[in-house]
């Protein structure tokens, strides 16, 4: 698990690797000034011996002076190192995301995607950087000063032994109670955060409903929760501080003690105990160091794994081996396509769907909410496996086309539709990144979005705002269509794209995709009947199974859903020309 | 690095301002005081009792190292070349250092635990405001903020203030005493020697400014391009469906990237500067340690004023904690910045202007007398009464019908473009009105100034005679339903959210309201029927399911006034049959405002607009507008005439 993490530092493993190597350079600097510190004071102040004081006194500097080099060179270093490793996961996790099926996209929540890119991300970062400062930092000054402290009098170094077991035992107890604490807050983050974008993405629903207080109150509740789990985590915490000023105490009592004995009876020298003194606290330290790196380690422990989480997931969508990379035409086969979400066979959404579709046909396509519409064509562009059977474009099972080429051919207007922020311009070109001004100009004409562009201030550099909200909903819909249409498709399926365009402007799309577009094969998800009549087939989902396939004219006389829906819509109609 | 490659402008609360723009630090002390109010306000007491055991706990650290002074001067040196010396002074003063330090100790225990509630207390009060506040903001806010920079102040901002809430306060209020009493100390030892560290602290104090300035600067850049990412990633992740439709994936990670490498780059300056701060407070540390120790030698060898190589070596003990001290100061800098980086952003969130509501009249329940006279009432009536205080102390009841007249409106989203020209309207109580009309026509725009989304420019909106901006907008807006065409719905359960509509209601009521919205039919069939909990916007139903809970949803509020903007224009016709049929009994005896382009939906209505660019050109009933031969009648038969 952590060596794959690991991995994504390996473009800096440099820094990684000279940041601590500096940062132990460093410590045998500073392991070495207390020892002049000692000399300074035993031979020079006590002897009396200013010229002796200012001699070491000089090799301290510039000891001081190494040490500072290497320690900004080790700071310097770990920075790149932890934060370059940041932006690699980060890197690395959105690059998978972008491989991720249609499937593993409705696993996770963009809240939860969010905390993982950025909190997340660093946490570890924290903890990385703490690692490679302070995991070498820490346990050689502990040997080192250790090491010193036993030069110096092996018997008083007893008392050390002592205090890290002590402080040993301690940090373990809080590390190994501390760790389910952390595991739950980031729940809670993500639920916090989650509720935070529900709100700003229904914030006209909550002002609408005066439900402001409501959602304020439901946020409280949450952040209520992360507030307890912080708190308990960080109560295990905290007991950290005193516990070390406990030892660190109880180590200068007990050398007092022992020291002033042993001075008196001439075994040590006062220069010697101070630095003892000295030493207790670079061996202490040393092991809050360590400390607090498990606690970072702790708490970054959580979200190394939320991490891994991303980026193991494998897209259950992989070309094949040898794939082709061309489309020879837009006829379409569905041959007794099954399809599930989950893997089971029983919860099937499309059952038995056996279809054959010529190129250059329209298809239209209706049925009730819930008869597996926009299910069954997602198939076609491979945007979900068929469970049981087969999809065949041009004659080809979908699954032995290169992805890309297959859904460049097949393009798809998606029933929840997203416009970026950026100009219209910006937004078309997704369609087709070369596309000429006139090209861009000629897709907004067939899709009917030429004449309100036109209107618009800055035409097609219009901004649109995140998510399209500056433009009305049957305005986004002929932008996605524009968009779509520019990839000049073999294949083009609209899913319910024209909801909100009125009949008219429907009509004319249709008429225009009829003129400019006549060999390529195009099916059309509707609610209306009108939307879908003059097609040359009509599919007639029920529960997702094929109850009608045919024109309007045999289904009329054939079929009874078909029938009544075209009773429903047309005859209210009838009934107002006649009064 | 790719600070001339401008990626995609990513708008936020960070505002539009280029990249590199740095505060001036008069700026960054603003903010801080504000923080520390934010902080000492809400926990006075506590905040109180953290000071004193902070002191004492500082102060049992400074004794500790006085001690050192007295044990090598005055309990060890008079012991030295003794026979039979007696340590009964030492052990004693030993047992009172003891006694002391373990003061400190529990004092430390103590101020930790009670911060860990400042501080966390403070954070989850800074998320509650923010919330709070932005709930309250207007529409316009959330139209122009990317959404994923304000969830980026909810987790990453706040999170950059606990480290110094929680460390940096008590560790610079304890570094303060620490450094002050070490330095009464140090004067007390030895005059000339005190100044030289006066000359230190002055240098160290530069030295952090300098470099504090700079990672300053870096921290601010480091949020902002966070707040940038955050929201590039939120965009994303929304439309990634999109992307994969598109296969944009390569051009979705050139962008990011772009960002990406813009939050390294000033990450890594911002960490290079506060990394590089300790190692060179340390060795200025050391290099002081030198300097007194060189002129304390020569001091004390000369025996200048009394001062003994005990004192010297107690002295330079204290030049230690002294040095360590400040480097401590120094790292909790850092969080400071950091944290000043975030509350930066997180203030302009609580600064926003909040949606002003100057109205005064409200909706109350009455109860009608024999002659029609209305009485407030205390419990709920069924009917409803504005509330309409006069300037002359007098009230006065309206009942709520459902009138609203628009009476020569303008409006534009900005005073420069107007886009609704002159609109006149008249809707009597219980009427169903209609717009229709090409897309962007306007007929959204109008039903979202009915509710007080938009302010108009010019004119007036009456609702039962009354000018709505009198009228407090919670009042307005609860008498009003609406069913917009993004049907958006929370995470709960689905009876949880059609009791949004009321959030009192029965189970009984719930299931009704579903009955009528034909929701009742497919909710049955969910996994956990009513107590099916619905994710990530109810990512898990059709679109037309999601429609159909909106629906029930409001009419479990059981308003006057409804408003249905495309209500069913995601739902299927065969579905719309038998929703029509619900929905007819939801209007029945309101005033209901449509907009929908399937005319075959408003053909009953009891006046059509007929809308283009911001006007109304047609009005009139369905047989009317026919026989007119206008606009209306292009579209109506424009709609079959391709057929």
């Amino acid at each position: 698990m952590i060596k794959k993490l690991i991995s994504y530092a390996t473009e800096f493993k440099k820094d990684t690797i000279l940041s601590p190597v500096y940062v132990a350079l460093e410590v045998v600097m500073e392991t070495i000034i207390p020892l002049l510190m000692a000399m300074i004071i035993d031979n020079g102040v006590g002897k009396g011996n200013v010229k002796y004081v200012t001699v070491v006194g000089a090799v301290m500097l510039v000891v001081s002076f190494l040490s500072l080099a290497f320690g900004v060179l080790g700071g310097k270093h770990a920075a790149k190192a932890s934060t370059g490793f940041a932006r690699n996961l980060r890197r690395g996790m959105y690059y998978n995301i972008q491989s991720f099926s249609f499937s593993n996209i409705d696993k996770y929540s963009t809240a939860g995607l969010i905390t993982r890119l950025t909190t997340d991300v660093t946490n570890v970062q924290n903890a990385f950087q703490m690692m490679i400062r302070m995991f070498i930092r820490a346990p050689f000054m502990l040997v080192s000063a250790t090491a010193m402290c036993i030069y110096i009098n092996p018997k008083l170094s007893l008392i050390f032994i002592g205090a890290i077991i002590f402080l040993g035992v301690i940090l373990y107890f809080i590390m190994t109670r501390v760790h389910p604490y952390f595991v739950e807050v980031f729940k809670k983050y993500d639920d916090l955060n989650a509720s935070v974008q529900e709100n700003l993405t229904s914030i006209r629903t909550v002002k609408a409903y005066v439900r402001e207080e409501h959602e304020t109150s439901k946020f409280y509740k949450a952040s209520e929760v992360l507030y307890k789990f912080f708190v308990r985590a960080e109560k295990l915490i905290i007991i950290n501080a005193p516990a070390m000023q406990f030892t660190v105490y109880s180590c200068i009592l007990l050398l007092s003690w022992l020291g002033a004995k042993m001075i008196v009876s001439n075994s040590m020298t006062t220069g010697e105990l101070m630095s003892l003194f000295a030493y207790t606290t670079n061996i202490l330290m040393s092991l809050m160091f360590l400390s607090m790196i498990f606690v970072m380690v702790i708490m970054s422990k959580s979200s190394v794994e939320r991490i891994n989480e991303v980026l193991n997931e494998e897209s259950d969508l992989a070309n094949c081996e040898n794939p082709i990379y061309e489309v020879k035409d837009g006829s379409i086969t569905f041959k007794d396509v099954n399809f599930s979400y989950s893997k089971k066979i029983e919860n099937s959404v499309l059952e038995d769907v056996d279809i054959k579709i010529n190129s250059g046909e329209t298809i239209g396509i209706i049925g009730g909410t819930g008869s597996a519409k926009s299910t069954l064509v997602q198939l076609i562009p491979r945007l979900y496996d068929a469970t049981k059977g087969s999809v065949e474009v041009g004659g080809v099972d979908v699954r032995n086309y290169d992805i890309e080429t297959l859904r460049d051919e097949v393009s798809m207007v998606l029933q929840k539709n997203v416009l970026f922020s950026g100009t219209i311009k910006e937004n078309l070109r997704w369609g087709n990144k070369e596309a000429t001004d006139e090209e861009l100009i000629a897709a907004c004409r067939q899709a009917q979005a030429e004449e309100f562009i036109e209107t618009l201030p800055d035409k097609y550099d219009t901004h649109i705002e995140q998510g399209g909200t500056n433009v009305s909903g049957g305005q986004k819909q002929r932008l996605c269509i524009a968009r779509a249409l520019l990839k000049k498709p073999k294949i083009l399926i609209l899913d319910d794209s024209t909801s909100a365009v009125d009949t008219k402007t429907d009509a004319l799309i249709r008429r225009a995709f009829k003129e400019t577009i006549p060999d390529t094969t195009k099916i059309i998800i509707a609610q209306r009947i009108s939307s879908v009549e003059e097609a040359d087939r009509i599919i007639v989902l029920n529960d997702g199974k094929v109850d009608g396939f045919g024109t309007h004219d045999e289904l009329l006389k054939t079929n009874d859903i078909y029938a009544e829906v075209y009773e429903s819509q047309v005859k209210g109609a009838d009934n107002n020309e006649s009064k | 690095m790719s600070q001339n490659n401008k990626p995609r402008e990513v708008r936020g609360p960070g505002g539009n301002g280029p990249r590199g723009h740095i505060k001036p630090s008069k700026d960054s002390l603003k903010i801080l005081k504000r923080l520390l109010a934010y902080v000492f306000k809400e926990y006075k007491f506590l905040f109180m009792i953290v000071a004193v055991t902070i002191i004492i706990s500082s102060l049992a650290n400074v004794i500790g190292t006085l001690f050192l002074r007295n044990l090598i001067d005055d309990y060890i040196l008079p012991l030295m070349n003794k026979t039979g010396a007696d340590f009964g002074p030492l052990l004693k003063m030993i047992m009172t250092m003891a006694v002391i330090y373990y003061i400190g100790v529990i004092s430390t225990y103590i101020y930790s635990r009670i911060m860990i509630v400042v501080s966390q207390g403070s954070l989850k009060k800074i998320r509650d405001d923010m919330f709070s506040h932005m709930e309250s903001l207007p529409i316009k806010f959330f139209d122009t903020h990317a959404h994923g920079d304000v969830m980026s102040l909810y987790t990453n901002d706040t999170d950059a203030l606990r480290q110094m809430i929680s460390q940096g306060i008590p560790q610079l209020l304890s570094a303060i005493i620490t450094v002050v009493s070490i330095f009464i100390s140090m004067i007390y030892l030895s005059l000339p020697l005190a100044g030289i560290q006066v000359l230190i602290i002055l240098l160290m104090l530069k030295v952090t400014k300098v470099i504090g300035s700079k990672s300053g600067k870096y921290f601010g850049l480091q949020q902002r391009d966070m707040g940038a990412v955050n929201g590039y990633i939120e965009e994303m992740m929304e439309g990634q469906k999109v992307v994969k439709v598109f296969c944009h994936e390569d051009e979705a990670k050139v962008n990011f990237d772009k960002l990406n490498d813009m939050l390294f780059d000033s990450a890594n300056n911002a960490n290079k500067y506060a990394n590089v701060l300790m190692p060179i407070m340390g060795n200025i540390g050391y290099i002081n340690y030198v300097l007194a120790a060189i002129v304390g030698a020569i001091l004390a060898i000369s025996g200048f004023g009394g001062f003994t190589i005990g004192a010297l070596a107690s002295f330079l003990q204290l030049t230690r904690s002294f040095s360590q001290t400040i480097n401590q100061m120094s790292q909790q800098f850092n969080f400071v910045i950091m944290a000043l980086a975030g509350a930066e952003r997180i203030f302009k969130l609580l600064d926003e202007k909040k949606e002003m509501d100057e109205g005064y009249v409200t909706l109350v329940n009455v109860t009608e007398g024999e002659k029609g006279e209305l009485t407030e009432a205390k419990k709920r009536t069924g009917i409803w009464a504005w509330k309409h205080p006069h300037e002359d102390g007098k009230v006065t009841y309206t009942k709520l019908l459902g009138e609203v007249v628009f009476d020569d409106v303008d409006f534009g989203y900005n005073d420069e473009k107007i886009i609704l020209h002159n609109i006149k309207l008249f809707a009597k109580p219980g009427q169903k009105i209609a717009f229709v009309g090409s897309t962007g026509a306007g007929k959204t725009t109008i039903t979202n100034l009915i509710n007080r989304f938009y302010d108009i420019q010019d004119g007036k909106i009456r609702y039962d005679g009354i000018n709505i901006n009198k009228i407090k907008k919670d009042d307005l807006r609860s008498s009003l339903g609406i069913v917009l065409q993004d049907a958006h719905l929370f995470t709960g359960t689905v009876a949880d959210n059609i009791r949004y509509g009321k959030l009192d209601a029965t189970d009984e009521e719930v299931k009704a309201a579903a009955k009528l919205a034909n929701a009742d039919q497919f909710i049955k069939h969910l996994p956990k029927g009513y107590d099916t909990i619905l994710t990530g916007d109810g990512g898990n139903l059709s679109q037309g399911q999601r429609q159909l809970l909106t629906i029930a949803r409001a009419a479990i509020a059981d308003p006057p006034v409804l408003i249905l903007d495309e209500a069913t224009s995601s739902i299927d016709t065969r579905t719309e049959k038998i929703v029509q049929e619900g929905m007819d009994k939801l209007m029945n005896g309101r005033t209901v405002f449509v907009i929908a382009h399937r005319l075959s939906t408003i053909k009953n209505s009891d006046v059509i607009m007929v809308m283009d660019q911001g006007e109304i050109i047609e009005r009139g009933n369905h047989d009317a507008l026919i026989e007119q031969k206008g606009k209306y009648y292009q579209l109506y038969t424009g709609a079959f005439e391709l057929s």
